[in-house]
């Protein structure tokens, strides 16, 4: 077992782990934050993710060990977020879930594609979604979703001429 | 899915995580972004008894810029390229092929050494390195040594890598004003493995053509009768190219079925045609 230390959710954290822990298995077996949901635990659905260092990662494919000193942020520590608070009214609004378990990686990736694309239009956003799984609603709601909250969240950019940009 | 157990080493430099790795023979490996290595670790496809995180070591960070060439560190991440946070040697070709690697959540953590050193069959950087004509800098106990990537790549998941070798990063060499690329790729859906990836690059100023096809049943490779027939025609013919993508696909794929070879023709043209409308 080895000692790491994280900022967790704002929190600083030591946990004892093994080698071969991945951080999705510490988060919700270690520190109780079953927010974040284990799909494929291989890469594929985009469920788990969560932010390392403020990047977008999924906690399947990384290791415990290799986030020693660095900072997490899971779905919990998004209370009080106001973009995420925006976003999550939203996919309310929107009825971008139903059976919610794809949605703690949604919400995750929503707020990472609008931070950086002010202004996504329905391309870019299918584009950028294509690594989370959603298999209740055929993504037509979590997309308008994004939109609105895009919207909202930067008027001046969705008052512009949209650009043809590459996804 | 979770990985068998292993004993994991973080060294604080270079010099020692090549003595470690060399001292592992063959059960220790490498670990820079593992977002493909610990996928197969997952799925219990290979089996390593020492990870040694080579995530830290601020020497595969290091980039380097002079007037003919762009080194860039192994450690540098797929969005990183995309976002243009490190000098860009390829006009822009760096960056459209990062842009389409698996995930942005995959691309915030994958690494260009890391890509190249496992060396997968369908990988975009082994292609993309070798089409503009990359020199892989590599760092062992002995010192160090470069080879070019298309010769570091050896078949797949194969490189030239000795035990105790880690590689430090990339010298590219910077394409002039005249310089034009083209990029293709055939995926079941964006993100995925390509089925097929082509990159083409014509240097200019005299320089040969490069052509790399990766979604092989093999590794990424060149494609010399391509290469050859761009050099001596100003104009495409259609029929011609595709006969000059015969005549490599024999050596470079030689088992693809029609379905695979329908593909590779495919992102060959198109990547030929967009290199010739830049």
């Amino acid at each position: 077992m080895m000692s790491i230390t994280l900022m967790l959710n704002g929190e600083e954290t030591v946990q004892s782990v093994e080698p071969r822990a991945i951080l999705a298995d510490l988060l919700r077996e270690g520190c109780g934050l079953t927010g974040t949901h284990l799909g494929c635990e291989h890469g594929a659905c985009g469920a788990c993710t969560v932010a390392l260092d403020g990047m977008a990662v999924r906690a399947c494919v990384v290791l415990a060990v290799m986030c020693d000193g660095r900072t997490v942020e899971t779905i919990e520590g998004t209370r009080g977020d106001p973009v995420m608070d925006v976003i999550r009214r939203h996919f309310h609004e929107h009825h971008a879930l139903q059976c919610g378990f794809c949605t703690p990686g949604m919400l995750m990736m929503a707020r990472d594609i609008i931070a950086r694309h002010p202004c996504p239009d329905e391309a870019l956003i299918r584009a950028q979604l294509s690594g989370q799984v959603c298999r209740c609603t055929g993504y037509m709601g979590i997309v308008a979703a994004i939109r609105a909250a895009a919207a909202e969240l930067h008027p001046e950019a969705a008052a512009r001429p949209t650009l043809t940009r590459n996804a | 899915m979770k990985p068998a157990p292993f004993a994991y080493a973080r060294p604080a430099d270079l010099a020692a995580a090549t003595t470690l790795l060399a001292q592992g023979d063959g059960a220790a490996m490498a670990i820079s972004g593992g977002q493909s290595l610990l996928v197969l670790m997952s799925l219990r496809l290979t089996a390593i008894e020492t990870l040694v995180d080579l995530s830290r070591l601020p020497d595969l960070k290091r980039v380097e810029e002079t007037a003919t060439e762009v080194f860039l560190g192994a450690a540098t991440t797929h969005a990183m390229v995309e976002d243009g946070r490190v000098p860009d040697p390829s006009r822009g070709l760096m960056a459209q092929v990062a842009a389409k690697i698996a995930y942005r959540a995959v691309r915030n953590l994958g690494t260009l050494g890391g890509s190249v050193a496992l060396a997968d069959p369908s990988a975009d950087w082994p292609a993309c390195l070798m089409a503009l004509n990359a020199q892989a800098v590599i760092v062992g106990p002995d010192g160090a040594r470069r080879e070019a990537v298309e010769a570091f790549v050896r078949g797949p998941y194969e490189t030239s890598l000795a035990a105790g070798e880690v590689i430090a990063g990339f010298a590219i060499p910077r394409l002039g004003p005249g310089a034009r690329w083209g990029v293709a790729k055939v995926a079941r859906k964006s993100g995925a493995f390509a089925d097929s990836l082509a990159i083409v690059v014509e240097p200019g100023e005299g320089a040969p053509a490069r052509v790399a096809l990766a979604g092989t049943s093999s590794h990424a490779q060149l494609l010399p009768h391509v290469a050859a027939y761009l050099g001596g025609a100003p104009e495409i013919d259609p029929a011609a190219l595709r006969a000059a993508v015969r005549a490599d696909l024999t050596q470079v794929d030689p088992d693809a079925d029609p379905y695979r070879l329908r593909c590779h023709g495919a992102t060959v043209l198109k990547a030929v045609m967009e290199a010739r409308a830049s």
